[in-house]
């Protein structure tokens, strides 16, 4: 089994996510776009960057990559597919998950570390925290604000889709603790089904105790429980 | 055939926000102007060859649905032109 880090012209994060699942023993790859998937594909990362340079917006050229096809049908057979950042970009724009990241608030590219809490810990990238855990990220995004209707947050959130909200230390969630102005301080969400999760903050840069935190480490052991 | 020029207009939803608007906004502001509201928009101008005007409003409007608009953030509006 592997799982496919996918690689777009522009993606940065593609080696981190691969490092960070290899010290959790997990197999990963690298894998091009234009390649296809591997026919052993266990799940799948899209990783953080600048696809394309975030041409026309973050995300929208990636998402039309014949690849995302591929990307689909994996997640129809209930394999874990994880976009991180740029990769959560990508999965909104190609309808993997609702909603749109847009254009922070400040109008500004924001890189810092942000307190997490935890909304939903009966899924594959949660089960490793409790609900209500504050945990620390590190965001790197111009465009991270999650934009959606009104009346689909109000089902996402209905259908307990929320994995993360943007909070302070102390776990509550407050317009200041809002790095980039995301409805109703939304950083991470799961598709129709759990096993599909997109989020703006990166785990794999939370993974490798020389760098600092490993609150990430439990998000990428979905991938290891498949 | 006939050639056509289509103009795809994209502007984000009533609603939304638009933080490089308003970083505008106040830019022109500290230069001087007054202003009540400034809103910005995407313009792509295609040329393409259609049967009928019919034929090009539809696959522009594919076009515009499939990636130049995003459905969550913005409405559109296409205007088409006999060359």
């Amino acid at each position: 089994m592997t799982v496919a880090v996918i690689q777009f012209g522009g993606s940065n994060c593609d080696r981190d996510t691969v490092r960070a699942l290899d010290a959790l023993d997990i197999d990963a790859e690298l894998v091009w776009h234009e390649d296809g998937l591997p026919a052993d594909v266990d799940g799948i990362v899209l990783p953080g960057g600048f696809s394309y340079g975030d041409y026309l917006r973050a995300g929208a050229m990636a998402a039309q990559s014949p690849i995302l096809e591929d990307v689909r049908t994996v997640t129809e057979e209930g394999k874990p597919v994880l976009g991180i950042c740029n990769g959560a970009q990508i999965g909104c724009e190609s309808s993997l998950t609702p909603g749109a990241f847009t254009v922070n608030k400040s109008a500004r590219f924001q890189c810092e570390h942000v307190h997490l809490r935890v909304e939903n810990a009966e899924t594959p990238w949660t089960s490793g925290y409790n609900k209500g855990d504050v945990v620390t990220f590190p965001i790197a995004h111009g465009e991270g604000r999650f934009e959606i209707a009104d009346e689909r947050l109000e089902e996402l959130e209905a259908e307990n889709r929320v994995l993360f909200r943007y909070c302070d230390a102390n776990g509550n969630i407050t317009d200041e603790a809002n790095p980039n102005g995301s409805k109703h301080n939304i950083a991470g969400i799961t598709g129709e089904r759990d096993s599909v999760a997109v989020m703006m903050p990166h785990p794999e840069r939370a993974s490798l105790a020389d760098i600092g935190t490993t609150d990430g480490q439990d998000v990428l052991r979905a991938f290891a429980q498949t | 055939m006939t050639t056509y020029s289509a103009t795809v207009t994209v502007r984000l939803k009533q609603g939304v926000l638009d933080p490089e608007a308003q970083t505008t906004k106040q830019a022109l502001e500290r230069l001087g102007f007054e202003l009540d509201s400034l809103s910005s928009v995407d313009q792509f101008e295609i040329e393409l060859d259609a049967e009928s005007e019919n034929s090009a409003r539809e696959r522009v409007t594919e076009m515009t649905e499939r990636l130049l608009a995003n459905p969550t953030m913005h409405d559109y509006e296409v205007t088409l032109d006999q060359r």
